[in-house]
């Protein structure tokens, strides 16, 4: 058996899974520490399934603790970005693309070296250990000690980000750098950006890891445990420790798979309704549609390959504010179950207006029973055209499709959405971002170098594919789910003879045993 | 005349990444500096074509390169100062104006950044309509006027000034130049009274990018289909609706030259599309047979949001809506064919007009 869990910034959700059988679930809000919220979904999930601590094999965890505290500026770290250009690049410095607040939340601490390379591999500048120490020392003396390391044209030569790199390890024992070439492709601003972001992570990701680590073993669960990637595969904890903003985007991709797991619905609009925000995405054969333009986080521009995503402030713990009726972005968050209304707490959110309205039964009904009908009536007609505006949004033709509802919030919605050719809320809907992350997918990647001197250079992308889904076969992927999702090919024009760097991603659902 | 401030500039990069048919370089650089500019210097001043004095003196700024280099290699910042200088004094006249040498692309915005830090006004044309990979290539060549002197500058500080018989022998020269200064450079050429500017030039064109741009940022504001809102505006036609299913790029001599291979999706499913490019997309052909090319514009749309896609931001699995747009009319003589129809780029083809072959919808 395997366990799924998905810690969001309201609730944490944990399903037990047989195979590809639900067994059980539970939901529990999200803790301050996480820790205790994680451990007591998994305490009460045994417990209702009678299953023992050793029965289970993995463990798969999916959160969007990394993109909410980029998109909120809360726990990141000061960070420093040494970029390797110098003359080059001097225009547009690291970050200046950034939101101002984003930036001042985490020290704007960038420095400019003389190096990186030219397209055809000449160096642009010589490498300068000495600067390169000098701007270690001043990281230093201002106490920060996660660095991101940048350098023009590094996906064709890494060299001078290793050299950058190892100089400042010996400056800043212990430092944590984030190198951009590890992280992201072509487009020097992009890929620096994405370092930038996992270097302010890193202390999140230590403790939020430990968490885990830490829940995992009060539980006695001595399964190896993996955490969700923005392209619906896992990634292990040590490398997710290190790599915290691979898991951007793996919140809505886990909701998305698991809607069209539990619905068997493969062309459809998501709507996952969470206790804070609402993900609206489309399912095409299965997956989630991926965006084509550069995608923002918290402000700041990326190249990920992550899902076409609309989010907006609508969940179960959105405010409701009267004259004038004012739904959301502001939520009461995990402290739903002490603040609203129905749980005894004073403040109106949509919750209360679910349960007063009699389209929801949790809480104490009779704590909403004075609130104004037509006012009720009011605001869940709102809700109805909130979600009816993002499914249209979203839609890439006029015509009516199949609209899935899933997670916690989605009790808001009683009636037909506009647009909609149908409504489903699927079994265990309230659950399907941590069935998503139970259902992970594997992934098998190829980098390497390939000669045009005996192949051509189809032979070599032919010869990539092929290596990849080996990989992932022998990851333990399904044979007929097995496909391409990443080819990314660099020219390396400063080779002798002609050679092409080949980056070739094929994802596959993992096979699961009985 | 009017002012171009922060937003006017971003509509312009939006707009103009449509007229640059993929190449151009993504203007998302350009419109960085620009903005900083503005910031620093106060806004720009624009004047169209017929408010400006025939016996002004106007040089066009401009970066030459490879698009896939420009990503990476950002610019330092005041090369293209050096080069617009460096022409001036050579010159020995006081330059009145500036302008884009190409409407598509990052070019289109190059000059805004000289106009903002030099205090120099900007002429609302171009010699392009669009883009085009080389530096001969353009509607002042038709008219006699010449590319030389020729100003260029790396980010090193290194600079030359060539003088030539012809245009072409510029952009031999300074190509070779350029893929020594690492494949990007920063030139100022084409100095052109206003008179015979007015002529020569394709009047207006900063000011359409700028239309474009505005017109999908509004429509997608509005919910609205950004690609039908485009095709009306440029009286283009869809082309093709697919998904790239491989994308070839190298940077061969000085361009970013290569290949994408869509599927077909929609309408267009079980067709394939190819479309071949050097910097800026050459031709399209639909199942091997050629469709639309060169003088006429070829442009990749997001197919949800109807923004622009650039040869070096195409990746696998990118799903786009393929637009043709009539070109300019000073192309479609033969002059110009010969200057920039499918001929000069090794099609054995002739130039048939895109609304000889694609009905509006």
């Amino acid at each position: 058996m395997h366990i799924g869990i998905d810690v969001g910034s309201t609730n944490t959700d944990a399903v037990l899974m047989k195979g590809t059988q639900v067994v059980s679930w539970y939901k529990t809000p999200t803790t301050h520490d996480v820790t205790s919220g994680i451990t007591s979904a998994l305490t009460n999930l045994l417990a209702q399934s009678g299953a023992k601590p050793s029965q289970v094999n993995a463990v798969m965890i999916g959160t969007t603790h990394f993109t909410n505290a980029v998109v909120e500026r809360r726990r990141l770290s000061q960070a420093a970005c040494i970029r390797l250009g110098l003359p080059a690049t001097a225009a547009l410095p690291p970050m200046i693309d950034w939101p101002p607040d984003l930036r001042e939340t985490i020290g704007n601490h960038w420095y400019l070296a003389h190096g990186g390379h030219e397209f055809d591999g000449r160096v642009i500048m010589p490498f300068d250990e000495q600067e390169i120490r000098g701007i270690a020392r001043q990281i230093r003396a201002k106490g920060v000690d996660s660095i991101a390391i940048s350098a023009v044209f590094s996906p064709v030569d890494q060299a001078h980000e290793h050299r950058a790199a190892q100089i400042v390890a010996e400056e800043i024992p212990g430092a944590d750098l984030s190198i951009s070439s590890e992280i992201g492709r072509i487009g020097l601003l992009e890929r620096e950006n994405a370092a930038i972001m996992n270097a302010c992570l890193r202390d999140l990701a230590k403790a939020i890891v430990n968490s885990f680590r830490q829940s995992l073993k009060e539980m006695q669960i001595d399964a190896p445990f993996y955490i969700s990637q923005n392209d619906g595969t896992l990634m292990s904890a040590d490398y997710a420790e290190k790599y915290p903003v691979f898991t951007f985007a793996s919140g809505p991709t886990n909701s998305m798979r698991g809607a069209a797991f539990l619905s068997g619905v493969k062309e459809a609009m998501v709507v996952d309704i969470g206790g804070t925000t609402s993900d609206v995405g489309m399912l095409v054969h299965g997956f989630p549609r991926e965006a084509s333009l550069a995608v923002q986080v918290g402000g700041v521009r990326t190249n990920f390959r992550m899902p076409d995503v609309y989010s907006f402030g609508l969940g179960g713990g959105s405010l409701v504010r009267r004259d004038p009726l004012l739904i959301g972005p502001q939520s009461v968050g995990y402290e739903l179950t002490s603040k609203a209304l129905i749980f005894g707490g004073d403040v109106l959110t949509t919750s209360d207006i679910a349960v007063a309205a009699g389209v929801a039964d949790f809480g104490d009904k009779q704590r909403v029973a004075g609130l104004d009908p037509a006012f009720v009536q009011d605001a869940l007609d709102r809700i109805q055209t909130m979600v009816a505006e993002a499914v249209d949004r979203m839609k890439t033709s006029a015509a009516p499709i199949p609209v899935i509802l899933v997670g916690g919030g989605s009790v808001l919605i009683s009636k037909p959405v506009q647009g909609a050719s149908e409504v489903i809320k699927p079994e265990n809907y309230a659950v399907a971002n941590a069935i998503g992350a139970a259902i992970a997918q594997v992934g098998g990647e190829t980098d390497r170098v390939f000669s045009l001197e005996k192949l051509t250079r189809d032979q070599a992308l032919d010869q990539a594919k092929q290596e990849a889904i080996e990989k992932v076969l022998a990851a333990g992927a399904e044979p007929g789910s097995v496909q391409i999702v990443e080819v990314e090919e660099v020219p390396l024009a400063y080779l002798p003879s002609s050679a092409i760097r080949m980056h070739v991603k094929a994802i596959g659902d993992l096979r699961i045993e009985g | 005349m009017r002012e171009l401030r922060a937003q006017n500039i971003r509509d312009i990069a939006l707009g103009a990444a449509v007229l640059g048919t993929g190449g151009g370089g993504d203007p998302y650089i350009g419109m960085l500096m620009a903005i900083q500019a503005i910031e620093e210097y106060g806004p720009i001043h624009l004047y169209s074509l017929d408010e400006i004095a025939d016996d002004s003196l106007i040089v066009p700024s401009a970066m030459m390169g490879a698009p896939t280099v420009i990503v990476e290699k950002l610019p330092k910042g005041d090369e293209t100062i050096a080069a617009f200088q460096s022409l001036e004094r050579y010159l020995g006249h006081k330059i009145d104006y500036t302008m884009p040498i190409e409407a598509g692309g990052m070019n289109s915005i190059m000059p805004l950044t000289v106009a903002a830090r030099l205090m120099l006004p900007v002429v609302d044309c171009d010699g392009m309509g669009r883009a085009f990979p080389e530096i001969q290539m353009v509607t002042q060549t038709l008219y006699g006027i010449s590319s030389t002197p020729f100003a260029m500058a790396d980010e090193k500080g290194n600079s030359a000034l060539l003088t030539t018989t012809d245009n072409r022998w510029t952009e031999t020269f300074a190509r070779t130049l350029t893929v020594d200064m690492g494949c990007t450079a920063f030139i100022a050429c084409y100095a052109t009274r206003g008179q015979l500017l007015k002529q020569a030039a394709v009047a207006g064109t900063l000011s359409f990018a700028e239309q474009i741009g505005r017109t999908i940022r509004e429509t997608q504001a509005a919910h609205g289909d950004a690609i039908e809102a485009v095709r009306e505006l440029t009286h283009g036609f869809r082309i093709f609706q697919g998904k790239v299913i491989d994308i070839q790029r190298r940077t061969v001599a000085g361009f970013a030259r290569g290949e994408a291979v869509l599927e077909g999706t929609h309408a267009d499913s079980g067709h394939e599309l190819r479309v071949q490019f050097q910097n800026e997309h050459l031709v399209a052909m639909r199942d091997g047979e050629v469709v639309m090319s060169v003088p006429d514009l070829i442009t990749m749309l997001d197919q949800e949001k109807g923004e622009p896609v650039t040869t070096e931001g195409l990746r696998y699995g990118f799903r786009v809506v393929v637009l043709g747009i009539p070109c300019d009319a000073k192309w479609r003589t033969p002059a110009g064919l010969k200057l920039v129809g499918p001929r000069y780029f090794g099609y054995a083809i002739d130039y048939v007009p895109v609304e000889q072959r694609f009905r509006s919808e």
